[in-house]
Formats: C-alpha cells, sequence, structure tokens
C-alpha cells in the first residue's frame, strides 16, 4: 500500500500536492463525543513495521516507557504505569485507538498519557532541556500516528 | 489509575496489619530498616499530615531504591555524599572573605546547626520573605563576612547545605506551613498538580498517582525531599532540592524555573509538607 502511494504521487506533482494538503493538522482534527478519531489523519494506510518503531524509540513515541506490550518484548524496560497494550486491537476499534493516541485525555478525562498529536493549549511548552518553545511541534507526526494505530490493530 | 488505588489499598492493608500486630515480621521483611552506622534507624515511613489529602503514607525515596544503591546509605563510609560533608566541614572552619571569619567564628561547632534542616523552608519575619536553607547560607556569607553569594546549585552550596543537614539526620521534618508561610504553600500546592508541558504532567501524575510504579526502568517515588541533598549514581555529585526539580521539570518536556526563584520556594514548602514526619536523611543516596 505504502508503496503504492509512493508511486503515484513520484508520478504526477498534482497528486503531490492534494496529497499534502489533505494531511490533518492538530488545531483541525475532529473528535467524536466519545473522544475517536474517525478520519484518517493522512489518507494513506498505516505501516505496522514503523508503528513499532515509533513504539520502542525513546525519541519518537517511546510508548513501552508506560506500557508493557508482549509483542514488543524486543526492547527492554517496559513500563507499568498504563495498562498492557496485549489484545487492545479486540479491545477498541480504528477510530478509538486513534483517538487515544492523538490525545488521550479526550477519551480518558484523568488519562496520565501525553498528547501524541497536539500542539497547542499547553501550559509552559517547553524542550527536554527546560527551554520555554511557544509553538511546540507534536510528538509524532500524522503518519506516524497512522503507523502505530495500525500496528496497535495487529494486538489482538 | 485503578493500580494506584490497588497499590494504596494494599499500603493501608499492611500499614491496618501492623497495628494490630498481625502481621510485623512479614512487613519488616518486604521494607527494609534504613539504620545508619548500625546505630541510628530512620523514619522511611509516616503517615502524612492531615492537610495532605493525596497520600496515606509518606515514604522516602530510599524505599523505592535498589538493594545496592540503599547500602550505599547504611554506612558514612559507603555514602559518596559524606566526601561532600567532609569538605563542607572545611569550609565551615575556614576563614574567608574580607573580615577573615568563618562559620564558626559565630556559630561555633557545625552541631549547633542541629534542627535547623527540620524547619526549612521558614518564613524570614525580617526579610519579610520564604527563605530556604541556601538563602540562609547566603545571607551569613553576604550580610557577616562581607563575602558574595554563593551559586544557588553551586558545589560549595549543596555541600554546605548537606553538612547542616547532617546535623538534623534522623530528626523528623518539621515544616510549618500556618501564617506568614501559608500563601506560599497554597502556591506550590497549585504547582504541584498543574499538568505543564508538552508532555502535560504534574509532579503528583508521577510521585502522586504512580509511586512505585515504573516508567521505563525508572521506580518512580514519592519525590520526597527529605533525604536532600542526595548523591545521584547518575551524575555523581550530590543534588539540591531545586537542581532536582529543575530536572524533573526538564522531563515534562516544560519551561522550567530557576533554581532559586520564588516558584521552587513556594514547592519546596509544599513538598517539604508532604514529608512531614520523615527523617532527614542529608546526605541521602539516590541513583
Amino acid at each position: 500500500m505504502k508503496r503504492t502511494a509512493f508511486l503515484l504521487i513520484g508520478a504526477t506533482v498534482a497528486f503531490a500536492t492534494v496529497a499534502a494538503a489533505e494531511v490533518i493538522a492538530p488545531d483541525d482534527v475532529v473528535f467524536n463525543d466519545d473522544g475517536s478519531v474517525s478520519t484518517s489523519l493522512t489518507g494513506v494506510a498505516g505501516d505496522t513495521e514503523n508503528g513499532q518503531k515509533v513504539m520502542v524509540t525513546k525519541s519518537l513515541g517511546n510508548c513501552v516507557a508506560c506500557h508493557q506490550v508482549t509483542a514488543l518484548d524486543y526492547a527492554a524496560f517496559h513500563g507499568n504505569i498504563g495498562p498492557s497494550l496485549d489484545g487492545v486491537g479486540d479491545r477498541y476499534d480504528e477510530a478509538t485507538l486513534r483517538g487515544i493516541v492523538i490525545n488521550a485525555k479526550r477519551t480518558f478525562k484523568d488519562s496520565m498519557m501525553p498528547p501524541m498529536y497536539k500542539t497547542s493549549g499547553f501550559i509552559r511548552p517547553g524542550d527536554f532541556k527546560g527551554h520555554s518553545v511557544p509553538n511546540p511541534p507534536s510528538i509524532l507526526t500524522a503518519q506516524q500516528v497512522e503507523d502505530v494505530v495500525a500496528f496497535l490493530q495487529t494486538l489482538k | 489509575m485503578k493500580i494506584s488505588n490497588l497499590h494504596r489499598l494494599v499500603q493501608m492493608a499492611a500499614t491496618a496489619s501492623v497495628a494490630m500486630g498481625l502481621a510485623v515480621s512479614a512487613h519488616a521483611q518486604e521494607e527494609p530498616k534504613l539504620i545508619i552506622n548500625g546505630e541510628q534507624e530512620m523514619i522511611t515511613h509516616a503517615i502524612p499530615p492531615a492537610y495532605i489529602d493525596g497520600l496515606s503514607e509518606s515514604i522516602s525515596g530510599w524505599v523505592f531504591r535498589t538493594k545496592e544503591t540503599q547500602a550505599l546509605e547504611l554506612d558514612d563510609f559507603d555514602n559518596p555524599g559524606m566526601i561532600f560533608v567532609d569538605q563542607a566541614q572545611e569550609l565551615w572552619d575556614k576563614e574567608m572573605g574580607p573580615e577573615n571569619k568563618s562559620c564558626a567564628s559565630c556559630h561555633g561547632d557545625v552541631s549547633s546547626m542541629k534542627g535547623v534542616r527540620t524547619v526549612m523552608p521558614k518564613f524570614n519575619e525580617k526579610a519579610g520573605e520564604l527563605w530556604t536553607l541556601e538563602d540562609y547560607i547566603n545571607d551569613s556569607l553576604t550580610t557577616h563576612m562581607g563575602m558574595e553569594p554563593w551559586g544557588y546549585t553551586s558545589t560549595e552550596m549543596t555541600a554546605m547545605a548537606a553538612l547542616i543537614g547532617n546535623q538534623s539526620r534522623g530528626m523528623p521534618m518539621n515544616v510549618a506551613i500556618d501564617g506568614p508561610a501559608a500563601p506560599y504553600w497554597a502556591k506550590g500546592k497549585e504547582m504541584y498538580y498543574t499538568r505543564t508541558g508538552v508532555l502535560e504532567l504534574s509532579c503528583a501524575s508521577c510521585h502522586e498517582d504512580n509511586y512505585g510504579n515504573y516508567i521505563r526502568a525508572d521506580h518512580l517515588s514519592q519525590g520526597q525531599i527529605n533525604g536532600m541533598p542526595s548523591y545521584r549514581m547518575k551524575n555523581a555529585k550530590l543534588n539540591g532540592i531545586h537542581a532536582r526539580f529543575k530536572g524533573c521539570v526538564k522531563d515534562t518536556k516544560a519551561e522550567t524555573y530557576k533554581p532559586g526563584g520564588p516558584e521552587f520556594h513556594a514547592l519546596e514548602l509544599y513538598v517539604a509538607s508532604r514529608g512531614n514526619g520523615l527523617s532527614v536523611e542529608s546526605p541521602s543516596v539516590r541513583n
């Protein structure tokens, strides 16, 4: 699927322009009442392999810092702040998973989970050096969110 | 959330069992005691003051560390923080500055500082503001010794805080939060529960809701400061309270506050009050 999209983008500049415009920016994400997000952020199907990489990489999602995931046992030291993600693909549908990854507090009000796709509304946003960053980038890109959502759906 | 509730239930059950005298030996096995130099037992578990509504028990950070790290605090010869205490002892006795005075010139033996750490930070009537131990040290240097102040998180400052703190080792923390200290405490409490930074984490997210749990390999403690300054394996030096606060804030991808600044003063008072009843351990050993 990814290769197909790549070929298509390579084929016509016009298509590439349209595809780029279709990425939903963090401030434009539409949440359903239950916190789920029905529409893909990019329109490009998620890459489960890359989703895994995002989940175990400290500088990206670092999901295993707080969640135990048996399928990702090869990465050392899973945390236990959040619930285990084993079987999460059975418990939640795609839209719910997407909403939780984007901003879990829309689904679970008191969740400790940091929002992965949010760029505004922070108190004293900064970087890991403690410097002020008034307009911080989202932790994950739109496609990385889709990749993680795709991988989570495989956890059954 | 469920995990931490369960954790608390288990804690409360354990406390209740001990109170009823049913499981004293089992409890002792699970929870090693912090007895320094084989003679001085630290209070590592305490009932928090009634005004702390988020904790059923105050627990020293020592309890959350590995056996290997815990062992280093059991004996002053093994405690790397004591090297800095010894250095500060030399400073205490050294005549410095234009007036050629030492700390000892006015205060005599450093044992005269016994009890001081337990009530820090406290409202200073003359200055009309909340003062930390570091503020009192700098006031002595500038007002009485004619010297420039030490950097708030400098090596000398942190070592001196450890030496003075060490005189109170074993005594329970007992900061006052009422009277003129009340507004500082309220501000500190508000900071403690405010979720800041790109990760939207408050102090409470980790140190109240999730102590005992793990973020990756990091075993979360209650973030108590009764052991400060702490020798940390991570940076192989003594760490003062505000420097540690700064590190925590940075970890949440938030704009930090200045060590020695008004925000961390307020936060220090609030966090210290959460540990009222725990022994001063200065200098503690952590990872």
